[in-house]
């Protein structure tokens, strides 16, 4: 049984990640989260990122959303920025890409081609 | 969109857009009355008689990067399909309710789908403000989940520390299963 007192052994455990945190300007993944974005199956997506990098225990990069950004066709769009880099756009993002982008783009900066938008329009 | 969690999650999405400091996610299933429920209440700005007539079209949005907006329509449509009932109350400046009744048993009844997870989605989307509070109930029984109270628990720590999310995640499902089928745990027969 999950209590709310598993919190503070969390809270204590986190404390000094967080202050890492603060003081790291780091990687930014953005997940279109409007209607479209939501209808296209950007939940899982979400939830992806926040998995791997959980799992990979990442702890300068912060999941965030965004709305519509007009392109509603390509949803899910995921936009990742590291820091004193360019923004790099993903469409039509699955789960299942998740991994790859994390380990070759987050972790190691190479973005993934075949997945950004560049690559969807030719 | 294929789950009613994911309902849930777009029209939230709303009620955070409209400033709300508090949000109130009720999901009431009652199965001997073959009812299920959905309200979202939040107490942000509201809108004023003119827009609230103007929002289940489909040709209303507040956004800027296009003309239409589905997110209304499309519950409303849901409800309406499953034999149920669509409400929306606004006043400006005091808040919006939006409600759906359905017939729990319908055919066209989408899933519930990931609860759970439509609640981690919200709490990393938006983890400083709003509060969020779901209320599941089930019969009579009842599970209520409150950021307020995690908020508290972790002393100023943020909601979105994957961790936190994790344990989220594992809490809701817990809570919301055991809501469903309080003699689960003890006769092990779910």
């Amino acid at each position: 049984m999950k209590s709310i007192a598993e919190l503070e052994a969390i809270r204590q455990r986190t404390l000094d990640q967080v202050n890492l945190r603060r003081e790291h300007e780091g990687t930014r993944i953005v997940v279109g989260m409007a209607t479209c974005g939501i209808a296209a199956g950007a939940r899982p997506v979400l939830l992806a990122f926040m998995d791997e990098i959980s799992k990979r225990k990442l702890l300068d990069v912060t999941v965030a959303q965004t709305g519509c950004i007009g392109m509603c066709r390509l949803e899910p769009i995921v936009e990742i920025t590291c820091p004193g880099k360019e923004k790099v756009t993903y469409v039509h993002v699955k789960p299942e890409m998740v991994a790859r982008i994390v380990s070759e783009h987050v972790v190691n900066g190479n973005p993934v081609e075949e997945y950004t938008i560049g690559h969807a329009a030719e | 969109m294929n789950e009613l969690s994911l309902h849930i999650l777009d029209l939230v999405q709303n009620a955070i857009s409209a400033g709300a400091s508090h949000i109130i996610i009720l999901v009431e299933q009652q199965p001997e009355q073959d009812l299920l429920i959905i309200e979202i209440r939040d107490d942000g700005c509201g809108m004023s008689e003119e827009l609230l007539q103007r929002v289940v079209s489909p040709f209303a949005t507040t956004r800027t990067t296009r003309k239409v907006g589905l997110g209304i329509p499309m519950f409303k449509q849901c409800a309406e399909q499953c034999e149920g009932k669509f409400s929306l109350a606004s006043r400006p400046n005091e808040g919006t309710v939006i409600r759906a009744e359905f017939r729990r048993s319908h055919v066209d009844l989408p899933p519930m789908g990931d609860l759970a997870g439509t609640m981690c989605s919200l709490l990393i989307a938006s983890p400083e403000k709003p509060e969020f509070t779901l209320e599941y109930v089930f019969g009579k029984e009842r599970f209520v989940f409150d950021t307020a109270e995690i908020r508290n628990a972790l002393g100023g720590l943020p909601l979105n520390l994957p961790e936190v999310i994790e344990w989220v995640k594992g809490y809701l499902q817990e809570g919301m299963r055991q809501a469903e089928s309080p003699e689960a745990d003890s006769q092990q027969n779910l």
